[in-house]
Order: structure tokens, then sequence, then C-alpha cells
């Protein structure tokens, strides 16, 4: 017996055991945090929807620092939540590695791959629902010239702006499509201010309809283009109702269906690959009351057949994430 | 002469403002509807009731030790640098592409050469700031604010680029698997020490002890550190005694880089084994706190280090625990930053008027 040892017995007395719970499902966030109003906040709701509608209760977790992933999970893991859901490609490594440690129970990520027999990986088809706003926003546009504003520039975020350029330039080859991205930090998620400045600087070369992909920045996209009065896209959840009459619809990606079908399925859940595009409803564009006036039955009747097109494999979109390069856009 | 004796300066006034910071901290977790007291030992048991946990408290210390000597080693000189954020984020671009593009047969020679080359990328992330102050009189807290905004930018473009790893997540591959640096429970386990291998502490703990010698040596007992101490002090009188003032804000800068750059044998060599964005992760601000609280003293950093890495690590497990949002726990780890850096003569000058009175009645 060392001191060592004797002083970490001693302590460990102290420390207090969390009640197990029998197979409770637990959901872990990103660095960005269960309120940023996008990806993670989608997370949530969909955890709060279950919930809600079953009675039952969840943990969950905010991580501030990377070196807290493996240790979130496995914090979860040995108090037997099952399964553990957590959102964001970052977390890849650490799950490979404590999935392997705890062959029982189930996990789930999404945005991202991970190849274990215990773990579902739910991915989605962004730049399919990308391409059908895009198509939106060029027949929308009276001057052909359409912008994207995406957040941090990183992979997944050029695949939003690739797809929307290539839906685009299907409904119009002439059109120009202005990409820009908010910053190369993670802070990149949530400026709205230079998601406004952006905003002024595309309308000021021609855009009249802009597309944010930037999280919590899409904010001041959506407010300038409200207030200079042209159309804007948002992004993730439907956020048509923030300025309607301006936002001409939203890219819906379901992350918060991801985690509900994760919670509901429960200890049942299916490992391996969950692609959610358009034939699953995991992502598509935003119909309701806000925006019904902007969309022409035209205008609807497009993107719902190239939807059909794109989910039965007759329009293939390109993915920015299959080879790194966009055929019509350049970063 | 001392107002009062060294261990009240060093130990009382410290432990006083702690004090303090918990009692507050206890209000406000009163307020949202907890058990201060059991939340106190949820925050201590967190970060010190099993090796697991202590481990990555330990973790969060050698971070903190390296930013915090740079941050000294600079103040001696009255350099307030502030640019350890970003020259921890170079030198772990340095020390990732060491470890990815060198083939090292050995993890010790990995461990030299990655840590030279996160050195080196520190180093040079400094160099500019502090020939800009020493020709140009540029302010250093400026100039290196603005280089930790331009390491972010330069990182992220290679991260996404040339160095980036297949798939989704922009960082670079992993390192090679015999390159890894030993954990802790490996280091204590050599020793019969029984020790959990599943935290994130590791060698670099060693090298950051040994920084803390390092830093001591040069400070108190080279001719370099003398001459760094006495420009610090005053630089007129410094130059009148034929110090060159050039000289020593480069290579105290050098210095104060390559040991923020060093703190990347710890997260990117030792933790993640590759180099991810923000690896950082305010490290380098957290620094400046813990030299602050540290003195500019080794030793003292060494210990508001460790406070620092319970109060994260601790932290995180309150914030599980109870369920609490993070941010919360953001508050009380400012408060002790508020208690025991930015209000210290709060406590300090009634403690001193105390031990002023107590001699003058000795006096009599």
């Amino acid at each position: 017996m060392t001191l060592f040892t004797k002083f970490f017995g001693a302590t460990a007395a102290l420390a207090l055991t969390a009640g197990a719970a029998a197979a409770d499902p637990a959901i872990i966030f990103d660095l960005g945090g269960k309120f940023d109003k996008s990806f993670n906040e989608a997370a949530f709701t969909g955890a709060t929807k279950w919930a809600e509608e079953t009675g039952g209760t969840f943990a969950e977790f905010e991580i501030s620092s990377d070196a807290q992933r493996e240790q979130a999970i496995r914090r979860f893991a040995e108090e037997g939540y099952n399964p553990i859901v957590m959102a964001g490609f970052s977390w890849g490594t650490p799950l490979a590695t404590v999935a392997e440690e705890y062959p029982d129970l189930k996990f789930s990520i999404i945005d991202m791959v991970v190849d274990a027999p215990n773990v579902q990986s739910v991915v989605f088809n962004e730049h399919e629902g990308s391409y059908l706003v895009g198509m939106l926003a060029a027949m929308a546009s009276e001057d052909g010239t359409v912008g994207f504003i995406g957040g941090m520039d990183i992979p997944l975020i050029r695949k939003f702006a690739c797809g929307y350029a290539q839906g685009a330039l299907a409904v119009n080859p002439d059109a120009t499509v202005l990409a820009n991205m908010t910053g190369t930090t993670p802070a990149a998620w949530n400026d709205p201010v230079k998601g406004s400045e952006l905003t002024l600087a595309q309308i000021s070369q021609g855009a009249d309809v802009i597309y944010a992909a930037a999280g919590g920045t899409g904010v001041g996209v959506l407010q300038t283009a409200a207030d200079q009065g042209v159309y804007s896209i948002g992004v993730d959840s439907n956020q048509n109702y923030m300025h309607p009459g301006s936002v001409l619809t939203s890219m819906l990606k379901r992350v918060d269906t991801a985690v509900y079908d994760a919670f509901t399925a429960g200890t049942e859940l299916e490992a391996g690959f969950n692609v959610m595009g358009l034939d699953n409803g995991g992502v598509g564009y935003a119909l309701d009351e806000f925006n019904a006036e902007l969309i022409t039955a035209d205008m609807q009747a497009a993107v719902d057949a190239a939807s059909a097109a794109i989910a039965a494999g007759e329009i293939s979109v390109h993915d920015y994430m299959s080879d790194e390069t966009c055929p019509v856009l350049e970063f | 002469m001392n107002k009062m004796p060294n261990w009240a300066d060093t130990i009382l006034v410290p432990l006083l403002s702690l004090l303090l910071a918990a009692v507050i901290s206890g209000v406000v977790i009163a307020l949202i509807g907890h058990n201060p007291i059991y939340a106190l030992k949820l925050m201590v048991s967190g970060a010190l009731g099993t090796s697991t946990n202590f481990s990555y408290t330990l973790y969060y210390a050698t971070n903190f030790i390296f930013t915090g000597l740079a941050v000294a080693v600079a103040y001696h000189a009255r350099m307030f640098n502030i640019g350890g954020e970003g020259q921890a984020y170079i030198g772990g671009l340095g020390a990732a592409l060491a470890c990815l593009y060198i083939p090292w047969p050995h993890w010790t020679l990995a461990l030299i050469g990655g840590g030279l080359a996160a050195a080196i990328f520190g180093a040079a992330w400094a160099a500019i700031p502090a020939y800009l102050q020493a020709k140009r009189g540029s302010h250093i807290v400026i100039t290196t604010i603005m280089f930790n905004y331009m390491s972010y930018p330069v990182v992220n473009y290679l991260l996404n680029g040339p160095i980036k790893a297949e798939g989704m997540e922009p960082a670079t591959p992993s390192f090679a698997a015999e390159i890894a640096l030993p954990n802790l429970s490996a280091i204590l386990g050599t020793f019969g020490i029984a020790f959990s291998d599943r935290g994130p502490a590791n060698f670099a703990l060693v090298i950051a002890l040994l920084a803390c010698v390092g830093v001591w040596i040069l400070i108190w007992r080279t001719k370099l550190g003398y001459e760094t101490r006495a420009f610090g002090e005053s630089e007129s009188a410094a130059k009148y005694a034929g110090i060159n003032p050039t000289k020593i804000i480069m290579i105290a800068m050098l210095i104060s880089g390559a040991l923020a750059g060093m703190m990347a044998i710890n997260n990117v060599m030792g933790e993640a084994e590759r180099l991810v964005l923000n690896a950082v992760e305010g490290a380098g601000f957290i620094g400046i706190a813990v030299a602050l609280m540290g003195r500019n003293h080794p030793l003292g950093i060494l210990i508001a280090a460790l406070l620092f890495g319970i109060l994260y690590q601790g932290g995180a497990e309150l914030s599980a625990e109870l369920r609490i949002p993070r941010e919360m726990v953001t508050v009380i780890q400012a408060l002790v930053i508020l208690f025991t850096g930015a209000l210290d003569n709060m406590v300090r000058m009634p403690i001193e008027k105390l031990f002023l009175s107590l001699r003058r009645k000795e006096a009599k």
C-alpha cells in the first residue's frame, strides 16, 4: 500500500456515487453548447421531445474542453446510460476508443462515422437539402445572383455551399453564386455582426437571396437580409418564423429526428450506418405559413420533382466531402 | 523591509482570497438551489477523488504550468506576454509537423524532437512581437494579442488543407503509436504505484516540473536572469549598468514563447496525439492568472496551476453531477480568479495593517 493509493482510497470514499439509471438514454453536446440555436440545440430539442412524449428522463452533459470527450462518454457508460448519443464530428476518435470498452452498451454518433458493432453512425446528406434551397434561391432571384454565407471554414460547410451552388446553377446556368465564410475559428459560429457585414457586402455585389449556414451567425444574416429587403434562407432548424416574408425557406437538417429516433429505439438501437437524406426525410426544405406566399406553385413543383429525382438517384448532387473539390464553386 | 512575514505573503493571503471566493461561490450555488457544502465536496472529490480524476487535474495543471511559466519569464523583464494562446497553438503545429513527418524510432527521441520543434515554433511566434517592441516600441500587449488571432487562421488553413487527415474532421492524422508519450500510470507503474491509465496525464508533467526548476535557475541563479530582473525593475538603471535592452527583451520573449509552445508536449503529443482545431482551449490565457497568482515564482506557479487544474476538473464533475449548466462552473472559476488575482489588495491591505500594528506593539 503506497501513500498514493491510500490517499485515493480515502478521498474516493468521499465521492458520492450517482444513482445508476437503468437504461436511461444520455446525450452529450459538443463545445458549442446546447443552446447554440443550431446544431446542438436541435439535438436537445429531439431529446426533449422524446422526454415529453414518453415521460422518460435522460442525462445530458455539455463538454467545455476537448480533453473531456472520452471522460464524458465513459462517465455515462459507467453509470449505465444506454444508448449514449453524441452530436458532432469531433466525437469520432474518442467514441471509437470507449465503444470498445463497453460492448454491451449502444452508442449513436451524429455527423461522423465510427465503425464498431455497437455504434450507430448518423450522417446527413446536407448537399441534397442545400441543392433544393439553391434551386429555390435561383428561382426567387431577380438578377441571377445568389449568396452563401458559411460559418467556420470547414469541409462540412463547403459541402453545404457546393450543394447550394449546384442547385442554383441547375435552375439558372448563368447564375452567379457568391460564397463567403465568416471565419476560421469556432467563434465564426456565433458572430451575427460579421454575418450582417458579409450580407451587406453580398447585397452590394447584387445578391438578392442569401443562404446562411453559419449557426448563430445566421441570425445576423437573416436580420440584415430582412432590413435590406432581400430574401434569406435559414439552416438546420426551421427559421422561417424569424422574419416572415423575408426568409424564403430553411434547409432542414433533422438532427432532432436523429436523436429522437435513437432515444426511441433505446437499448434496441441498431448499429451501423444511417444516412439521413431526402429519401427518408433527414434533410429537406421548410414550407409553412410564414413562407407560403414566397414559394409559388411552380417553384414548389420544380423542387419537389428534383427532390424525388435525387431520392431516386436520377440526379446526383456532388458531395464536396467525397473528394474535397466542388465542380461549380471556388473556395 | 517587508510589511509582513513571508509566510503570510505567500500562504495566508492567497488562502484567505480562496476562502472568500469559496464563500461567494457557495452563495451562488445556494441561489440556484443546490447545497454549497455538497457542491464543494463534489468539486474536491471530482478533482482528487479517484486516480482517473486526479489524472485529468494533473493534465490541466501541466498545461497551466507551461503557460504560467511563459508569462512569468516575460514578466520578470516587465513584458506582459498575453500571446501564450497563439504561441502554444503554433507550438502545437511545430510538434505535430515533427511527429508526423519525421519517423522517430522511439518516443524519447520524438519527445526531444517534437518538444524542440514546439519550443522553436512558439519562440518564433513570440519573436516578431518581441522585435517590434525592442526596436520599434510597439506595445507587446497589443502585438501579442494580435498574434493570437493570427495563429488561428494559420493553423485552421493547414488543418483544412495541407495536413488534414481523411474524413470530416479538421485535424491532422494521428501520430504513430510508437511515439506516444507514456502516460502517468506507466511512469508511476515502474515505481510500483498504481494509477489509473484512463486519464490524460502523461510524461509531459515531468517536463513541466523540470521546466519549473529550469526557470527558477534561469531567473535567480544566472547572469541572464539577473540582467532580466534588473531590466524589469528599472530599464534606465539597467541601461546605465550596461545591460542591452534589445537583447533582454528578445531573449525573455523567446524563452517565454518557447515555454508556451512546449505546452504542445502535453496537449498535442501527450493527450490528443494529433493536432485538432482550437487545441489550446484558453490555457494560454489561464496562464496569465496562474502567473499572477503564483507571484511569477515557479513554485507559486506550480501550486496555482494545480489549483486551476482542480477547478477545471472539479468543475466538470460538478456540472455533470448536479446537472448545472457549465456556465455556472465558469462563474465559480471566474470568482477564484477575481479574488486571487484582481482583488488581491483587498485582502492584502488589511492583513498588512494587522501585521504592522502587531509589530508596533512588539516594539513598544
